[in-house]
């Protein structure tokens, strides 16, 4: 008797427990169906609100427009390019100086002074208003090197990446140097096949951030055509950014042009490659590697 | 050999050293800007010097104090929900035995994580207006709708509660990580004591993770200063800007709009030292209790 009650309860719970957890996988992905449906729904429907997870009145109008929309295709290319560009950067240049930081002062007598200096760099910054001006003066302002430039070295990916190397085994390393190798082929042939995992990771948020990012944008380009992807929605879709309207005419004229479909089209382009990495690239973060500190 | 790996090493340090002090270093020394009455035509050098003048004048203004109690207030229930939905989560997932569902849902809840705030936001906005779902619903009890964003009382827990629905399902990895690292030969031993599930759960589990718990609530800790730029930057507005300006917006309109560069710079120097001495608070209590460090 006392079995069968206690069986009954579990049941209950794995219920209960399922339902929740569904239902918070829902929530995560609402969001994203609910714009889709929106770019696909006739416009009136969508700005009554009428419009849920799917479609009402189907139409692909909103992409045709899209389509027609010459700076959309031009920031999209921009946002591209910075991601490439800027990734490629950002990972040869952390592995490039995690490697001598992860040797010990005999090895590189520098190693405590670099790693002060790197140190530093990720506890104290100068703010935004005075990276900028330095942006500005030198002249970088509305080019892509001052989406890539600033923020082209990651130190918190260098320590992280620093940390991976100095559990590569000795013996690896000190069996190519035997064979008269220099630290970049060492680099090369040792500890970059060695720490793969790391480096996909690293890559993987350092590409994500490249193509989210729409703030530098709005700091360091001033013509609509220079901006990246993620600038240029946020200026269309953001109801009015009043920070920077203060003409209560212009922002009647922000309200009365954003177009919902149209703007939710942007969106649903603007996240695709993501959309489409996302199942190759989650087991590497699903390790675990980049979150939680460093084990001593 | 020795000597020619060392230059080889330097060699590596170089460019990112180099781009490091332009765009870090550099920029620390604009700092002074915070204690000078900046004019960009006169530039650092020829702007006039005005001591601790501009930091009066910030603790004086009653919108910076307001300023930083928002931007406390906001963080603290932020690191608050960042910890306690995660874990609840892993937990809940923990006992899902269809590996099926129990994976999906994991790369599912991630998803959220990677879309930027841009994107989240817009969807934010859609939910909470007028015309949105959550008003559809509250009309449909015959209650009057409300505009979330655009009312003060409302504004700081729409911030609150979207933040952890975009982040909670990647912060809960950890907790994951975690719960596979408990020795399932606990688990044994007390169903064979006749432990129930909940017991199960309270004696076996919590325990087993609240290290780690405790490890990430202290690292959040300098992010007191932070409550998140990029959310805030993307949902508020005039209307809200008592509950919901927090440091890093104050510095954007100071510098950006209103060119107010001393101004802007001096609370941002005054974030930065804060932040410091928080950063380096949290490692040394994580390093000082835990078999960790943050760096």
């Amino acid at each position: 008797m006392g079995k069968a009650v206690m069986k009954k309860r579990i049941r209950f719970a794995d219920i209960i427990i399922y339902m929740i957890t569904i239902a918070l996988a829902l929530a995560c992905l609402l969001p994203l169906l609910n714009m889709a449906a929106i770019s696909f729904s006739n416009s009136a429907a969508a700005t009554a609100g009428r419009v849920g997870i799917l479609p009402v009145d189907f139409t692909v109008n909103s992409y045709a427009k899209l389509l027609k929309e010459a700076q959309y295709w031009r920031s999209l290319m921009i946002s591209f390019a910075r991601t490439i560009l800027g990734t490629i950067i950002n990972i040869v240049l952390v592995i490039v100086m995690a490697y001598p930081l992860s040797k010990s002062t005999r090895e590189f007598y520098a190693q405590k002074i670099y790693m002060r200096i790197v140190l530093f760099a990720m506890l104290f910054n100068g703010g935004m208003i005075p990276t900028y001006l330095v942006v500005n003066k030198l002249g970088l302002c509305d080019t892509l090197w001052s989406l890539i430039l600033p923020s082209a070295v990651g130190v918190g990916n260098v320590i992280l990446l620093m940390n991976f190397f100095r559990s590569v085994p000795k013996e690896l390393e000190e069996a190519t140097q035997i064979d008269g190798a220099n630290p970049f082929q060492t680099l090369w042939n040792v500890f970059i096949p060695m720490s793969k995992p790391c480096i996909a990771t690293i890559i993987l948020f350092c590409a994500v951030g490249h193509w989210n990012d729409y703030f530098t944008g709005i700091l360091y380009i001033s013509k609509i055509r220079n901006y990246p992807l993620q600038t240029y929605i946020q200026s269309v879709t953001a109801s009015f950014d009043i920070s920077r309207v203060t003409d209560p005419k212009k922002i009647q004229e922000y309200l009365t042009i954003s177009e919902k479909t149209l703007n939710a089209a942007k969106i649903v382009v603007s996240t695709l490659p993501l959309m489409i990495m996302y199942p190759f690239v989650t087991k590497y973060f699903k390790d675990g590697i980049v979150v939680g500190a460093v084990k001593e | 050999m020795r000597k020619k790996k060392q230059i080889y090493y330097h060699l590596m340090m170089f460019p990112g050293l180099f781009l490091l002090i332009i765009f870090t270093f550099v920029p620390m020394f604009g700092v002074v800007m915070a204690f000078q009455n900046y004019i960009p035509a006169k530039g650092i050098l020829g702007s006039k010097w005005v001591g601790l003048q501009n930091f009066k004048t910030i603790f004086t203004l009653r919108d910076s104090r307001q300023i930083f109690s928002n931007t406390i207030i906001i963080s603290f229930w932020k690191i608050f929900l960042k910890s306690v939905v995660p874990v609840s989560f892993a937990l809940l997932i923990n006992e899902v035995e269809n590996k099926f569902v129990k994976s999906s849902v994991q790369t599912i809840v991630y998803l959220p994580h990677f879309l930027s705030w841009v994107v989240f936001a817009s969807v934010v906005q859609m939910i909470f207006s007028l015309e949105g779902p959550v008003n559809k619903v509250i009309g449909s009890v015959g209650l009057e709708p409300i505009m979330f964003l655009g009312t003060n009382q409302w504004f700081r827990k729409i911030i609150i509660f979207t933040e952890s629905w975009k982040e909670f399902g990647y912060a809960s990895i950890v907790y994951f990580a975690a719960l596979t690292g408990i020795d399932p030969g606990l688990y044994e031993a007390a169903s064979i004591d006749g432990a129930t599930r909940f017991k199960k759960l309270i004696h076996i589990t919590l325990p087993g993770i609240l290290p780690i718990i405790l490890i990430m609530l202290t690292m959040e800790l300098p992010n007191i200063l932070s409550a998140g730029f990029d959310q805030i930057y993307n949902l508020y507005n005039p209307l809200v800007y008592d509950t919901g300006d927090i440091l890093d917006t104050f510095v954007y309109r100071m510098g950006m709009t209103k060119r107010q560069y001393s101004i802007g710079t001096a609370v941002g120097l005054i974030k930065s030292t804060l932040g410091m001495i928080l950063i380096l608070t949290a490692n040394k209590l994580v390093t000082t209790f835990s078999d960790r460090r943050m760096f």
